[in-house]
């Protein structure tokens, strides 16, 4: 806020930010470090901040005792089919509220935004029943189809809706003088410019799915169809106590590459979050 | 709300003099929203029906009944002695961390809003637990807060020695709290930011000309403007709050007791544990009714509360 703020001033500051980080930073420290110690180190004291020996049999034994690989790339592939569905059917719905005048847009407006005020844990009882009558049980279909055509991809629509709705008119009017008509308006005018938006939908739509665990342990009974949030939880012992080195393992496992993948593209992240719901 | 497309010229393409601009347009429009109109009725409105349908029998998956009963499971909610705890949990928890939520979120983007040398590092930071797997994040939480754990590791090292934080009914509706907020607070925490350096500066130094001490800068200028964001992110974490699962199912199992059985995590067991479907869908129609009166009135209170919209 303002220009000059003076040295003494500034080391409190991040003084401040340094000890407010701690609970932000050192449980994923703490989950890489511990993952790799020994497991009667796990709960020495004093606690061990660095490893001091490591022992990574841990880790082999994530593989063994599940099918990890194919919970790994269920999760994977699911997360990606929803994310590329969820941009596909928002920024068309969103499009269309937007820029299209046809009858009964308010109208139908107002039916998909109740979407957004009926939360999937409110229908989940029925959408059991409904893909236990379609055989769908035990299948990944429930995980794609629900978010892509249900509630969470209408704020996805909201989203996309709002970007278009600042889009220049002159844009499709010269478009439309070209002979363009509205399909090709869509995908060679309006969609490369909203790019911008089309990430934040990407971005939120990814990690929704890919934190999903209500669904999974409501629709998903064998170890070979689990997703990653479900499988984790599934590392006990004979006592049902969770095996905390593998847990962490696995963990680590799962965090870690969409950990980096974000570190690497930080900014696109954050200022296509930000973009989200602010123009309201 | 639809940009009107009022030049609608005659077209050279168009062959025939039924299919003009407009008609094209009102067809492109339905093909393009059908999709997602179809996908709302299938998957949230039906289901919708449903679940109130469902909600007005008895059904024992397991004996394989499905008897109409009339209001008899709201009746049975009324009477429900564990039901008051439930909502009381889930009270506690979504005022907890709503609380808790927005004004660490305001704290941190009015300290990530300084002019600091490295300040995206931070932000990167205080970002990075909205990446992390929400389950591997709780496990780490849960491994942190054992009674041997992390947690108190470093309070014995001080010589303070811990509560088993799990375990307990007020330590453990606050860890399930902090465990979400720190997870999740990043997001709010990048709206507000936005919405602080939309804040006109003219306006700070109009006030410190007329010798306003900060506070009162932040009192009568930052908050009034920022108080739409206030508004939306106050929506979506109270909304989100109602559907905190994961976190229950991992750390506490609902208990100790009751403590942390919040309504999301009743439902589930009530439906998908004891296979109690009618009732579960009695609770799905509760759940739906407190979300549509939040947002509801808060949407209400924006007039009051909010000092300009855009």
């Amino acid at each position: 806020m303002r220009a000059d703020i003076s040295p003494r001033t500034k080391v409190a500051l991040y003084g401040v930010m340094c000890v407010l980080l701690i609970p932000f930073v050192f449980p994923t420290w703490w989950m890489v470090t511990s993952s790799l110690k020994p497991i009667s180190d796990i709960f020495a004291f004093p606690p061990q901040l660095v490893p001091q020996s490591y022992d990574w049999t841990t880790y082999s034994k994530v593989f063994e005792l599940q099918p990890f690989v194919q919970q790994y790339w269920n999760s994977a592939y699911i997360a990606a089919v929803v994310t590329v569905g969820t941009m596909i059917i928002s920024s068309m719905a969103g499009y269309a509220f937007a820029r299209i005048r046809f009858p009964y847009a308010n109208a139908v407006f107002m039916i998909v935004l109740l979407g957004l005020l009926i939360p999937s844990e409110v229908t989940i009882v029925p959408l059991f029943q409904m893909f236990l009558k379609a055989g769908m049980v035990n299948t990944h279909w429930p995980l794609i189809l629900v978010p892509i055509f249900g509630a969470p991809s209408v704020f996805a629509t909201f989203v996309m809706r709002q970007f278009f709705v600042t889009l220049p008119a002159e844009l499709e009017e010269a478009a439309r003088v070209d002979g363009l008509g509205r399909f090709k308006i869509f995908t060679r005018i309006a969609l490369p410019l909203a790019k911008p938006a089309l990430a934040s939908v990407a971005i939120f739509t990814f990690l929704h799915s890919w934190n999903l665990f209500l669904e999974p342990i409501v629709f998903l009974s064998s170890a070979e169809m689990f997703t990653l949030p479900q499988a984790l939880t599934q590392y006990t012992d004979a006592y049902g106590g969770p095996m905390w080195n593998i847990q962490l393992a696995a963990a680590t496992l799962t965090a870690l590459p969409v950990l980096i993948v974000f570190v690497i593209a930080q900014k696109q992240f954050v200022e296509g979050l930000a973009h989200t719901g602010l123009k309201g | 709300m639809a940009v009107a497309q009022e030049n609608a010229r005659p077209e050279g393409r168009s062959s025939s003099p039924f299919w003009t601009i407009a008609r094209r347009d009102s067809l492109a429009g339905f093909l393009f929203i059908a999709p997602q109109l179809i996908g709302i009725v299938v998957f949230v409105l039906i289901p919708l029906g449903l679940v109130f349908w469902y909600s007005l029998h008895e059904w024992n998956v397991l004996a394989n009944t499905f008897t109409y009963t009339g209001a008899q499971n709201y009746r049975m909610l009324m009477e429900d002695e564990n039901l008051l705890e439930v909502l009381g949990a889930t009270a506690i928890f979504s005022a907890g961390l709503v609380i808790f939520n927005l004004s660490l979120a305001l704290l941190l983007a009015v300290l990530l809003n300084q002019k600091l040398a490295g300040i995206a590092v931070f932000r990167t930071l205080f970002f990075s637990p909205v990446v992390v797997s929400l389950v591997a994040w709780t496990i780490v939480w849960g491994f942190l807060l054992q009674k041997n754990g992390g947690i108190n590791g470093m309070l014995l090292t001080f010589g303070i020695e811990g509560p088993n934080w799990l375990r307990e009914e007020t330590t453990a509706m606050i860890s399930v709290i902090v465990v979400q907020v720190f997870k999740n607070v990043g997001l709010n925490m990048i709206l507000f930011l936005a919405a602080l350096q939309g804040v006109p500066k003219e306006l700070y130094e109009a006030a410190r000309i007329d010798g306003a001490p900060a506070f009162k800068q932040f009192r009568r200028i930052t908050l009034p403007l920022i108080s739409p964001t206030i508004l939306l992110t106050s929506i979506i974490t109270i909304v989100g709050s109602l559907q905190v699962f994961a976190q229950i199912a991992v750390l506490t199992q609902g208990g100790p007791g009751l403590s942390t059985t919040v309504l999301v995590y009743y439902l589930y067991q009530q439906a998908f544990q004891f296979h109690f479907f009618g009732y579960g869908s009695t609770l799905s129609i509760l759940l739906f009714a407190i979300v549509a009166i939040l947002t509801f009135a808060q949407w209400q209170m924006r007039k009051r509360i909010v000092f300009y919209e855009s």
